[in-house]
Parts: C-alpha cells; sequence; structure tokens
C-alpha cells in the first residue's frame, strides 16, 4: 500500500502502476480535480492544508479497512496541499482487485470515508472573497 | 505539565499561530485542553465550535486524558478532496 501527502503534482499513472498485479483483473483510478464552481460562486483556486503525519495514518488504517472488507488486492492514496488552481487534482485514490465489482465499491467506500476522516482543509478564493470550506466533522475515537 | 497543541485551518488563522504550548494537569481532557486554548484567543472565546480531537495523530474522544509528552490537535470541520459540502448540490 502506498500513501502520500504532498506539495508536488500528483501522477495517477504512478497510483495506477502502485497497485497494478498479476491477480488483480480490475484496477480502479479515482481524481479529485478543482471545480470551477461551488455554492453558485465561481472559484479561481483553492489552498490545501493538512496534519500531514495524522493524514497518513488515516489513509493506512481506512486502506486497510477497505482492503478488508472490499478484498481488494492494493491500494494506493495521494493527497496534494498548497495552492491549486481550477483543474488541478488534488487527490488520488487507485485500488485493484480480483474483479471489478470489488474495485467499484472499495473504491468508493475509501474516497467517501476519506472525505469524511482525512485531516485535510481548503480555503477557496473565489471572485468576490475567499473563505474556509468546512465540511464533515470527523467522528470521535 | 506543558503539551504542545496544534492549530489548522481557520483556527489557526484565527489564532495567529499553528502550535500553541499550554500548561495543564496531567491526565486533562482533551476536551478541557481546548477551553484553555480558546481562552487565549479572544475571538473564539466563550464559543461553542464544532471540532474534534486527535491526540498522538489520532481521533479521540473529548474526554479522553491527556498526557506527559502527548501531542494535541484541533481538527475543525474536514474538507479534502474536491467534491461537495454536505447539504449542497
Amino acid at each position: 500500500m502506498f500513501f502520500l501527502v504532498t506539495p508536488d503534482p500528483l501522477d495517477p499513472q504512478q497510483a495506477v502502476e502502485l497497485v497494478r498485479r498479476h491477480e488483480a483483473g480490475a484496477v480502479l483510478v479515482f481524481l479529485g480535480v478543482v471545480r470551477s464552481q461551488n455554492l453558485g460562486r465561481q472559484v479561481i483556486r483553492l489552498q490545501y492544508e493538512a496534519y500531514p503525519e495524522m493524514a497518513e495514518q488515516v489513509m493506512r488504517e481506512l486502506a486497510q479497512e477497505a482492503v478488508a472488507r472490499f478484498q481488494l488486492t492494493d491500494v494506493a492514496i495521494m493527497h496534494r496541499t498548497g495552492v491549486l488552481p481550477v483543474g488541478e487534482t488534488s487527490l488520488v485514490v487507485a485500488v485493484s482487485s480480483p474483479h471489478r465489482h470489488q474495485a467499484f465499491q472499495g473504491g468508493q467506500w475509501l474516497v467517501d470515508r476519506l472525505k469524511e476522516r482525512l485531516p485535510i482543509w481548503k480555503k477557496e478564493t473565489f471572485v468576490g472573497g475567499e473563505e474556509w470550506i468546512e465540511g464533515e466533522l470527523p467522528p470521535a475515537g | 505539565m506543558k503539551v504542545k497543541v496544534r492549530l489548522f485551518a481557520r483556527l489557526r488563522e484565527l489564532a495567529g499561530t499553528s502550535e500553541m504550548e499550554v500548561e495543564i494537569g496531567e491526565g486533562m481532557p482533551v476536551g478541557e485542553v481546548f477551553e484553555l486554548v480558546q481562552a487565549r484567543i479572544p475571538c473564539l472565546a466563550g464559543q461553542q465550535l464544532p471540532v474534534a480531537f486527535a491526540v498522538n495523530a489520532r481521533y479521540v474522544a473529548p474526554d479522553h486524558p491527556v498526557g506527559p509528552g502527548d501531542e494535541v490537535a484541533i481538527i475543525p470541520p474536514v474538507s479534502g478532496g474536491s467534491g461537495v459540502l454536505p447539504g449542497h448540490p
């Protein structure tokens, strides 16, 4: 398994190659991309801030749970930090599994849990202002 | 004893610092440690803020006791990735 929080541009192909295995007939990759519209506002850029040591720990725990629940073969998760303009990739999640259903279901479960629990925040700069976007309050424990 | 408290995102900006050292009694619940932090940030004092807590990079409940050498982090609502907010289209 592979986990990374980095200010550098993410390479989705690297994530794919990290999870590609002879016993896995399916490789699924998800990209989170900075989009141009949010809450009816025109977005200019996002600034991502992480608690990096904890984020990689949370990635590891959720990946281990996803492997156990969905019989995934391998998982790679990367999250970028710093200032990202519209169109840049902020999140890469790649999973492999023997058959496609496990990869689709496990990949969706993993991305949803990451959004709830990763200690990563974003500040949106839009036409007319800027604001910290506060989403999910992670469950305790 | 002294503990290190890390602050992120909006809380970090309001506090004007990403890290604070707080004097606490050993075993103080992390929720009470945050009350001490709040008291030192004038614009946050007395407010009910939606935050979660981490000790040594793991999520814990507000009653989790803080011991010597622990690293406390105050976790505002998270927003990684790039998807929509809950409750918004």
